[in-house]
């Protein structure tokens, strides 16, 4: 198992490298000057112009300005913003816990509804609760997100008052920031209500974002129980009078669940690219729409290292899922 | 989803129960973006100063409230000398600063916090001009202040004498803009004693009518009534801004009555919002221009006459009935009619296909082709530049030109619409800073401004009307400078360096119980005199 960890570790290393000249050179292969931006329709002099650039440290060789960008960040120095000034770090420490949260609750959702109805339609083949389950998750998967949370806004919170429209928590609620997430900063705060104020914020974004991993995941679920199904132990299983549960909960979806959570963990991707339109939407105050914003004002630093530190968290959760096979498959870790 | 419409009830349930208890008058503004910062000087979005300079600080000069015009601030009065050199401000006193965790004032505001905010972006030097790492004081250069100012002098605690290069009349509306907001130097050397200096961004300390509570970075900025404000004192308690920049989520917001009022509504949910009854509806001409800039300097575009026969060509009206929704009133001189010295007698070039072509064979043009630039982005002053250039390209072919449409980045749009050699005409508009007919005038047609860099994107240089803006700008008689800007805008009429699209009209939806509110002709949102009834 430790040689299994140390050569998945290792891996990180070259990955990380070439996610630093992506990084680096993503947001400067954009059309767009920084200062341009920054001047707007008032436009900015030559010589201004070239004052700012070399404040910026932009009038600097690329291949220097790329190593500068290395070196500092060995030093643990992410830069600063263009924009707003402040470290960017800071800026993305302050801003993650909430894209984690939802993500978090999104994934949760999305797992615990979609593998129990991948399970139903593969145990209930051509019935109609698989046909229709199916069809749903073919919709949900091509569900335009920006389209749809708006949608979803507008009947729940516009016509039937359920949910509010947008936001984290009830603005009458203020508390400081402990952890930056809402659901356990509001359990902190003592304040009455709080908490179910934060759940009752959390629905509507968290339906939004689940609803393309749900599709995916109950997908999965249901072909890969299909392909276990069919294998010889599963009917051995029956074979020798196990209770037909047992055979399902045991011997079937702990199989199935090998290629389920691999897509389950590369739903973090997609979950992060949703959050983008999810966050814009309800007005999530995430890391999503943060990198928005960013790469609009041509933001260098706030792009490149966002871009880094957003890649190192889904290569984080990468290697935990390479882990978990390790758990729950041994042959994967010995091989 | 049955399950899911009984688990949305109870928790809806449960925070209608939470929603009990009362708290003092709270008024919530759904604003449409984040703040880069509270100190307003080195920023230069609308949306940053309605968080920052607006509610927080004052500045010398004050923009009376729902006009452009000039009223104290936290100078009383001041007397200008002989020459329009001299500014010698006396300040109010008994100004009291707010107080944080980290700061109680010993001091009321005095000379030396005026000296402070302005030598800060004055002098590179300052020990505060690079108190965060490659800061910049945009506004203040780009208002031409480090050439104006040659000086500012503290004569003593209550008596400030600023000292011009030039006379220069727009010079009082220039030190009300959010840049010369006045910042604490007590504060300032609090900060620098506990080596936190950028704090003075994080954790503002001003004299305006809110104090800063805090800020959740893209979610919420709370503030409260500064009880000790020197001004009328604020009718709300409590002051929140929900940051939310969807437009349509904005809206839903209202309607829900999450906020209180919201800015930039979408042109096609206005007839809702008039329609709905919990709902009003402000309006106002906004301070603003949209334009067709034509490159005066490249053939056949440097002759009067072909510029004419385009502008007839063109038929305004319909640019404004389907681009702007008729939300928009059509331009026919460079600044708007809400501006001071607006020459309203001008006769705008009347759509005439016939006389175009006429006019065009007199210039012997013929079988014409250009090229119309389409700015990529939406703007107060130009909702959407692709389909107004579409409609341009359909009535120029009527006449027999052919146009071509073209686009860029936003950034390579503004820089390559100011390349000296360029062969279209470029959309692009502008919205005022301070009010003065010069913010529009000199900044966009002047002589010095037609060079790379500067604003004059239909490259025109005409003497006559750069000298009439010269003669405006240093002479402190408004009567003298509005007769000379009315004979400008003549002479911007005759020449026709632009065809005038429109000043779009400027919308903020409320909740009917909301009162108080005054449109700002700049675009500010300010609360001080906002009221809710219960």
């Amino acid at each position: 198992m430790f040689r299994f960890i140390l050569s998945k570790l290792l891996y990180l290393v070259p990955t990380f490298l070439g996610i630093t000249i992506i990084a680096f050179s993503f947001p400067r292969l954009l059309a767009g000057d920084p200062v341009l931006l920054m001047a707007g329709e008032r436009g900015v002099t030559p010589e201004r112009h070239a004052q700012l650039t070399a404040q910026l440290g932009y009038d600097k060789n690329i291949v220097l300005q790329y190593f500068d960008f290395v070196g500092r960040l060995l030093h643990g120095d992410f830069g600063h913003s263009l924009v707003t000034k402040k470290p960017v770090l800071s800026e993305f420490l302050a801003l993650f816990p909430a894209t984690i949260e939802l993500g978090l609750v999104a994934i949760l959702l999305a797992t615990l509804i979609g593998v129990p109805i991948g399970v139903l339609a593969a145990i209930k083949r051509g019935s109609w609760f698989d046909q229709i389950s199916m069809t749903g998750a073919l919709v949900g998967f091509s569900m335009p997100i920006f389209w749809w949370g708006l949608l979803l806004i507008i009947f729940f919170s516009g016509y039937l008052g359920w949910t509010p429209v947008s936001g984290r928590i009830s603005l009458m609620y203020y508390f400081p920031n402990v952890t930056g997430f809402m659901l356990i900063d509001s359990l902190l705060s003592g304040q009455k209500g709080a908490f179910a104020s934060a759940l009752h914020y959390l629905i509507l974004p968290s339906v939004v974002l689940a609803t393309i991993p749900l599709a995916v995941i109950a997908r999965q679920t249901r072909s890969a129980m299909l392909e276990v199904m069919g294998e010889d132990y599963v009917r051995t299983a029956r074979a020798k009078g196990m209770p037909p549960r047992r055979v399902i909960a045991v011997h079937a979806l702990r199989n199935a669940m090998i290629p389920v959570i691999t897509t389950i963990g590369l739903q973090i991707g997609v979950l992060l690219a949703g959050a983008i339109l999810t966050e814009t939407i309800f007005s999530w105050p995430g890391i999503g729409k943060w990198m928005i914003d960013s790469i609009s004002r041509r933001d260098y630093p706030a792009v490149q290292s966002g871009l880094l530190l957003i890649a190192g968290v889904v290569m984080v959760v990468n290697l935990l899922v390479d882990l978990t096979y390790g758990l729950i498959n041994p042959r994967i870790r010995n091989k | 989803m049955k399950l899911l419409s009984r688990s949305l009830i109870a928790a809806s349930a449960l925070a209608l129960y939470a929603a009990a208890p009362a708290m003092a008058k709270t008024f919530i503004y759904c604003s449409e973006a984040s703040p880069e910062g509270f100190d307003p000087s080195p920023y230069t979005a609308g949306g940053t100063f309605d968080a920052s300079a607006h509610p927080i600080y004052n500045r010398l000069t004050e923009f009376k409230k729902g006009t452009t015009e000039i009223e104290p601030g936290l100078a009383e009065s001041w007397e200008v000398s002989e020459d329009g050199t001299e500014y010698t401000f006396r300040l109010r006193q008994g100004v009291k600063w707010h107080s944080n965790e980290k700061f109680t004032p010993t001091r009321d505001f005095n000379a030396d916090d005026v000296v402070f905010s302005f030598e800060r972006q004055a002098n590179a030097d300052h020990p505060w001009n690079q108190y965060i790492a490659g800061v910049t004081y945009e506004y203040f250069n780009s208002m031409d202040m480090p050439n104006l100012v040659k000086s500012v002098e503290k004569i003593d605690d209550y008596t400030v004498k600023i000292t011009l290069t030039q006379s220069e009349a727009p010079f009082l509306a220039n030190i009300a803009m959010p840049f010369a907001s006045i910042i604490s130097k007590e504060y300032a050397d609090t900060l620098e004693a506990a080596g936190t200096k950028e704090d003075l961004n994080n954790l503002p300390i001003g004299t305006g009518p809110f104090r800063f509570v805090a800020y959740q970075k893209d979610a919420v900025i709370r503030y409260a009534k500064n009880a000790d404000y020197w001004g009328p004192a604020p009718l709300i308690d409590d002051l929140v801004f929900a940051i939310t920049p969807d437009a349509a989520v904005r809206l839903q917001k209202l309607k829900a009555g999450e906020c209180h009022l919201m800015p930039y509504p979408a042109p096609a949910d206005i007839e809702a919002i008039k329609a709905d009854g919990n709902l009003k509806l402000d309006e106002q001409a906004g301070l603003n221009v949209g334009y067709l800039a034509y490159n005066t300097t490249v053939a056949p575009f440097d002759d009067v006459r072909v510029r004419k026969a385009l502008n007839m060509a063109i038929n305004k009206q319909a640019i404004v009935d389907a681009v702007f929704q008729g939300h928009a009133e059509p331009a026919k001189n460079p600044i708007p009619p809400t501006m001071w010295s607006y020459n309203d007698a001008i006769q705008d070039d009347p759509y005439d296909p016939e006389a175009s072509k006429a006019l065009l064979e007199e210039a012997g043009v013929s079988g014409l082709s250009m090229e119309i630039w389409a700015m990529p982005v939406q703007r107060p002053y130009m909702p959407n530049a692709r389909r107004t250039a579409e409609l341009m390209q359909e009535d120029l072919s009527k006449v027999g030109v052919k146009a071509e449409i073209v686009s860029y980045e936003w950034g390579e749009y503004l820089s390559k619409s100011m390349e000296t050699g360029r062969k279209g005409a470029v959309i692009l508009g502008w919205t005022g800073d301070n009010g003065d007919p010069d913010n529009f005038l000199s900044v966009l047609l002047s002589c010095a401004s037609a060079v790379e860099g500067g604003a004059n994107r239909a490259f025109w240089c005409n003497e006559e009307f750069s000298n009439l803006l010269q003669q405006a700008k240093t002479n402190p008689d408004p009567a003298e400078r509005t007769r000379l800007y009315e004979e400008a805008q003549v002479l911007f009429k005759e020449q026709a360096p632009w065809f005038t699209i429109a000043h779009s009209t400027q919308y903020v939806p409320m909740r009917a119980n909301v009162s108080g509110f005054v449109m700002s002709p700049l675009g500010d949102f300010t609360f001080e005199t906002v009221d809710i009834a219960e």
